[in-house]
């Protein structure tokens, strides 16, 4: 999933600081989970740019709304209109979801609620852990399904540095070795083998951003549409 | 007599003794000059660092052809996290154009250890692949699958942290580097010959491959103590800690050349590795005081 952190409320505050009716759009799919910008996270900064005018004497109308998914159109036809009667939009959602609520709305402005950081997994109450930089050329199936690319500060593909430490990284005692993790699983699964060949330097011609990728089955009907069109 | 090249000096069966240059972080470069003219003709080369510690400074490859210059042997640091493949590549070759023909090819530190922790880590390729690198250009080919007009050649080379923990996936890279073609490999600093002696059995599996130990300099209990605690893969055994709190009020540094002299002696004696790599970070003035300490 995508992990998202809630923007100081501060800086919130300073982008919209000139507008009368703002609404706040969560997003209900990854940043609800991270606690980021799902329903209850937009219900508490719409409660707290309520109290902050209030205090400062401002007339300003809070709007909110949570659609299912930021990121996909079809959810998003349902506040469209009413975030066109709007002078800002503070979108909750990752910044796929910012741009395309964006995109939806053009002459509206659109304000990021949150940073968006990184896909990974929950791995407890509260906590997220990046687990994949999405380099279009996946080893897992060498490195017993830990992410060198990853989870190794240097991202390194044939062991670990030097400031390999007991087990944790150079970088910091809270980070794991990724070299470390991925030599006692493939011993485990008897597959050290694997590591044992030298990985070639990554292919980062694969990664040319923004990458469109068309699903085979529509390829054909889009060279159709731009011959025709 | 010309001075030895270092390839002459690894194959000719001495022990091998190089230093190390850390690039000055301005243009001040007047000490750095001075220990360059004491050190060039007591070792068979001086390394230059590359933006050691993710600290920048000045290049590895000026420093070099400075030392070059001056009729020293120079060894070329490059690391890969400030430059990507294209960068290193059009380097080593830069380098081999100005005579500079040893290379050590490291990772290097991460960036947020350094002086700059917002700058980008690069970290395209990495230490193994850059060995490989080295020996692909050799063949007058680069990454990108093109032909070089004219192949570069280079002593190259590479580093392995003996007290690693955990040691097996460290020995696992360690032989990478060799299958890509390192011809040395200079070690992190060790302390603890007999550890170092275990290492050393399982390395001499790989005859053509010539170990220098690393010795970095102690000044002083608490640097010893200081390095236990937050450099990982360094352990100083706590009789030398004992050795070093024992000097006399000021007198650390000098029990940290005589510690330093006595284990490049006993290496070079007992014939246990094929050279040093003598780190003096900061204090390399007294380099000449720790070979006069080794005998050599």
């Amino acid at each position: 999933m995508i992990v998202a952190e809630k923007k100081p409320f501060a800086q919130i505050k300073q982008m919209v600081q000139d507008r009368k009716k703002i609404m706040i759009m969560g997003c209900g799919t990854c940043v609800a989970v991270c606690m980021a910008g799902g329903e209850k996270e937009v219900e508490l900064l719409a409660s707290q740019m309520r109290l902050s005018n209030k205090l400062a004497g401002k007339n300003v109308e809070i709007i909110e709304a949570t659609v299912t998914r930021q990121c996909d159109r079809e959810y998003m036809e349902s506040v469209l209109d009413k975030a066109r009667e709007c002078d800002a939009v503070i979108s909750m959602a990752c910044g796929v979801g910012i741009q395309l609520l964006s995109d939806l709305i053009e002459e509206i402005p659109v304000y990021p609620g949150v940073n968006t950081r990184f896909i990974g997994t929950n791995e407890s109450e509260g906590v997220w852990l990046e687990r994949c930089m999405m380099c279009g050329d996946c080893i897992l199936g060498e490195t017993g399904g830990i992410c060198p690319i990853a989870i190794c500060a240097k991202g390194l593909v044939n062991g670990p540095c030097g400031g390999t430490n007991k087990g944790k990284c150079e970088v910091s005692s809270e980070k794991d070795c990724a070299w470390t993790l991925i030599y006692r699983r493939l011993e485990k699964q008897g597959k050290l083998d694997n590591i044992r060949a030298i990985f070639p330097p990554k292919k980062h011609g694969l990664h040319v951003n923004p990458i469109r990728q068309t699903n085979e089955a529509y390829l054909h009907a889009e060279m159709e549409e731009a011959h025709h069109g | 007599m010309a001075k030895k090249t270092f390839k002459e000096a690894l194959n000719s069966g001495k022990f091998v003794v190089t230093t190390e240059i850390g690039p000055t972080k301005g243009t001040n470069i007047e000490e750095m000059l001075h220990h360059i003219d004491i050190l060039k003709d007591k070792v068979d080369a001086i390394n230059v660092t590359d933006n050691q510690s993710s600290v920048m400074r000045i290049c590895s490859l000026a420093v070099c052809k400075l030392i070059k210059e001056k009729g020293g042997e120079p060894i070329l640091q490059m690391t890969c996290r400030d430059r990507n493949r294209m960068a290193l590549e059009s380097d080593l070759l830069g380098a081999n154009i100005l005579g500079i023909n040893n290379v050590l090819c490291l990772t290097g530190d991460y960036i947020s250890v350094g002086d700059h922790i917002d700058a980008k880590p690069v970290f395209d390729i990495e230490s193994v692949q850059l060995v490989q690198t080295v020996r692909l250009m050799e063949q007058g080919k680069d990454l990108g699958g093109n032909a070089l007009n004219g192949p570069l050649k280079f002593c190259c080379g590479a580093i392995v942290t003996p007290e690693a923990d955990p040691i097996e996936p460290q020995l696992m890279k360690f032989e990478k580097k060799i299958k890509a073609g390192a011809e040395f490999i200079q070690t992190q600093a060790i302390y603890d010959i007999d550890n170092f002696k275990k290492f050393m059995q399982y390395a001499r599996k790989f005859p053509d491959v010539k170990i220098m130990a690393g010795i970095v300099l102690l000044t002083g209990a608490g640097m010893a103590k200081y390095m236990n605690a937050n450099v990982p893969g360094i352990f100083v055994p706590q009789s030398l800690i004992d050795e070093l709190a024992a000097a006399p009020k000021g007198g650390g540094l000098k029990a940290g050349i005589a510690i330093a002299g006595r284990m490049v002696k006993q290496l070079k004696d007992e014939k246990i590795c094929d050279g040093v790599h003598i780190m003096a970070i900061g204090r390399e003035g007294v380099v000449p005081d720790i070979l006069a300490a080794a005998g050599l």
